[in-house]
């Protein structure tokens, strides 16, 4: 095995780690959920672990496979009145508005 | 004449042009056909009314220079289609119904197709046996309780089973080849960049793209030159001279250089999967191509990799859901709460476990350590196919490592799930064209396919060295209709 820059040696993702994450991705979890989760992702994670092998220091990241830089286009409404048509599929609406659970005491 | 659901797209054209059949008549027929097939759960929304309305209206106005000429198709749940529901196999999109439509469907209207109906798919794409769709499995008309591949296993299994004469897929790990391998069907997918994500449901938008499923190799050529197009509303849709694949359509590779990758014989590889890859190479060597012993040495770093990225656009792209715009709205005592409460009950167990991977590889103190390490080993992934081709035109390995499953067998396992794309993710990340060609059977008699990969944007030479391949492997499926019985 090469030792490289970013060693991550492989570390147990915990009950609490699981919560944790849960909660940054705005899922809510069962305990018993999230102790399968866990067995899950630890599995996934040792898979993964094997990008540790690869010394990576001088490589570029690929950040997108297209080679284009983004086309600019003129600063120009193209869209008609689409109020309707984007709160059509809203759960909950007023004429002009999506609705949410109030935010402001 | 055989029956009209049988024949391919090219010879349902013909018959249309020829005026020996109706576009109604084709639509009626495939109807007929899916009212009889109800087990194979293909179809996730039907429109087969408006199908049959529309293609009476093409009769009656009929235009025989469109490329598909009052053609009927379905097409994978995960292309927003105007008006008629888009679930993406999701609870959380269950009554969605879009106000616009795709790119690459679009196209498909614009020459003369007709929708029949919305297939079945892995929930948002994320799976290859169509197990985690909201919608229930998907049964492949090889065998009873074998999986059709995912995650376009609807679209996999209403081809093979005649339910459509073409249809379109999305691939961001294998999700075409896959389904298209283990179904005894053709799946392409395209350079990224060449067909518009505009209006298909984000997974992974580095490495999602669409592309044809279909019969034989010329029917995919025809429907691509249809999908393919530079889209200003996809902002990495790429501007390039697109072939008009179907009449430059070739059997002539001779003198082509295809390349073998040492790496793809990997452990525990069945042995038929070697045999068949042997029998490719000679099939190949007798349509006059060249064979050439290559090294993609990264090769087995790609599904780790894969596992990292997909998951990490994924956690992204899916925090759109979040019970307010469109979708699923669970009711909860606070705004976070109802947040939660949603994406709870709206994503499958799947879902839940890649948004997961994804926001814990991208969270703080992490990022570093997976994110940009996978970002960097694909790099390395994608410069072993540059220097490849610094040899060979082409690419020859198998599609998967074994042929289709049994229903539940590796659901509880997503690793060894995952393992059913290690051939082809790594064109994903490289942003290849690859396409599936069924090449033989196992010991089950269940389809084994062969994969060709091209140079970027070289779809051409993939087509043409798949229908060479094709016409000397002359594999044709044995379907029993049995679900009817």
């Amino acid at each position: 095995m090469v030792v490289c820059d970013n060693i991550f040696y492989h570390m147990t993702i915990d009950l609490k780690t699981v919560k944790h994450i849960s909660k940054l991705a705005r899922i809510s979890l069962e305990e018993k959920k999230a102790e399968k989760l866990a067995t899950d992702m630890n599995s996934i994670f040792e898979f993964i672990e094997k990008l540790n092998e690869l010394n990576t220091d001088n490589v570029e990241p690929l950040t997108s496979i297209a080679e284009t830089t983004l086309r600019f286009r003129d600063d120009k409404i193209t869209s008609e009145n689409i109020r309707e048509k984007i709160l059509k599929n809203s759960p909950e609406k007023n004429d002009d508005f999506f609705v949410v659970p109030k935010v402001v005491e | 004449m055989s029956e009209i659901t049988s024949l391919t797209l090219y010879e349902l054209i013909k018959n249309i042009k020829e005026k020996k059949i109706s576009s109604n008549e084709a639509a009626k027929s495939f109807v007929d056909r899916a009212d009889k097939s109800k087990k194979i759960n293909a179809y996730v929304t039907e429109n087969f009314e408006n199908c049959l309305k529309l293609s009476k209206e093409f009769d009656d106005k009929p235009n025989f220079d469109l490329k598909l000429p009052g053609i009927p198709i379905a097409v994978k749940d995960l292309f927003c289609t105007y008006e008629v529901r888009t679930t993406a196999g999701s609870n959380i999109l269950n009554n969605f119904v879009p106000t616009y439509e795709s790119t690459v469907t679009q196209n498909i209207w614009n020459e003369g197709g007709i929708l029949l109906g919305k297939l079945n798919c892995d929930e948002f794409a994320m799976g290859s046996s169509n197990e985690t769709s909201f919608f229930g499995n998907v049964q492949n008309p090889i065998a009873k309780d074998l999986v059709p591949g995912g995650s376009s296993g609807g679209s996999s299994a209403a081809l093979a089973a005649n339910l459509t004469p073409v249809t379109i897929g999305t691939d961001t790990g294998g999700s075409i080849r896959q389904p298209a391998s283990f179904t005894g069907t053709v799946g392409l997918k395209p350079t990224y960049g060449s067909c518009s994500r505009y209006g298909i449901v984000a997974f992974a938008s580095s490495l999602d793209q669409a592309g044809p499923m279909s019969k034989d190799v010329k029917d995919s050529s025809i429907l691509l030159e249809v999908i393919s197009s530079f889209d200003k509303k996809d902002s990495t849709s790429i501007d390039f001279k697109r072939n008009n694949y179907s009449s430059e359509l070739t059997r002539n590779i001779k003198g082509l250089k295809i390349g073998i990758p040492k790496e793809y014989r990997v452990d525990g590889m069945p042995d038929e999967i070697e045999k068949l890859w042997k029998k490719g190479i000679e099939y190949a060597k007798d349509c006059g191509a060249e064979i050439i012993d290559i090294s993609l040495p990264h090769t087995s770093y790609a599904l780790p990799t894969y596992y990292i990225v997909a998951p990490a656009e994924a956690s992204s792209n899916l925090a759109r859901y979040d019970g307010v715009k469109y979708g699923l709205r669970s009711s909860g005592k606070n705004l976070i709460d109802m947040y939660e409460k949603t994406r709870s009950e709206g994503f499958g167990e799947e879902v839940k476990r890649r948004v997961m991977i994804g926001t814990y590889v991208l969270s703080s103190g992490y990022y570093d350590a997976y994110y940009l390490k996978a970002q960097k080993v694909r790099q390395l992934i994608k410069r072993d196919f540059d220097q490849a081709y610094n040899k060979v035109d082409a690419i020859l390995t198998p599609s998967t490592p074994s042929s289709a499953f049994k229903i539940g067998e590796k659901s509880n396992d997503p690793v060894s799930m995952y393992l059913n794309d290690i051939f082809t993710v790594p064109v994903n990340l490289a942003g290849l064209p690859g396409i599936s060609i069924p090449a033989g059977v196992d010991k089950n008699n269940y389809p084994l396919g062969l994969q060709i990969i091209g140079k970027p944007f070289d779809e051409q030479t993939v087509l043409n060295i798949a229908y060479s391949m094709e016409e000397k492997i002359n594999y044709k499926n044995n379907i029993t209709d049995w679900w009817m019985k």
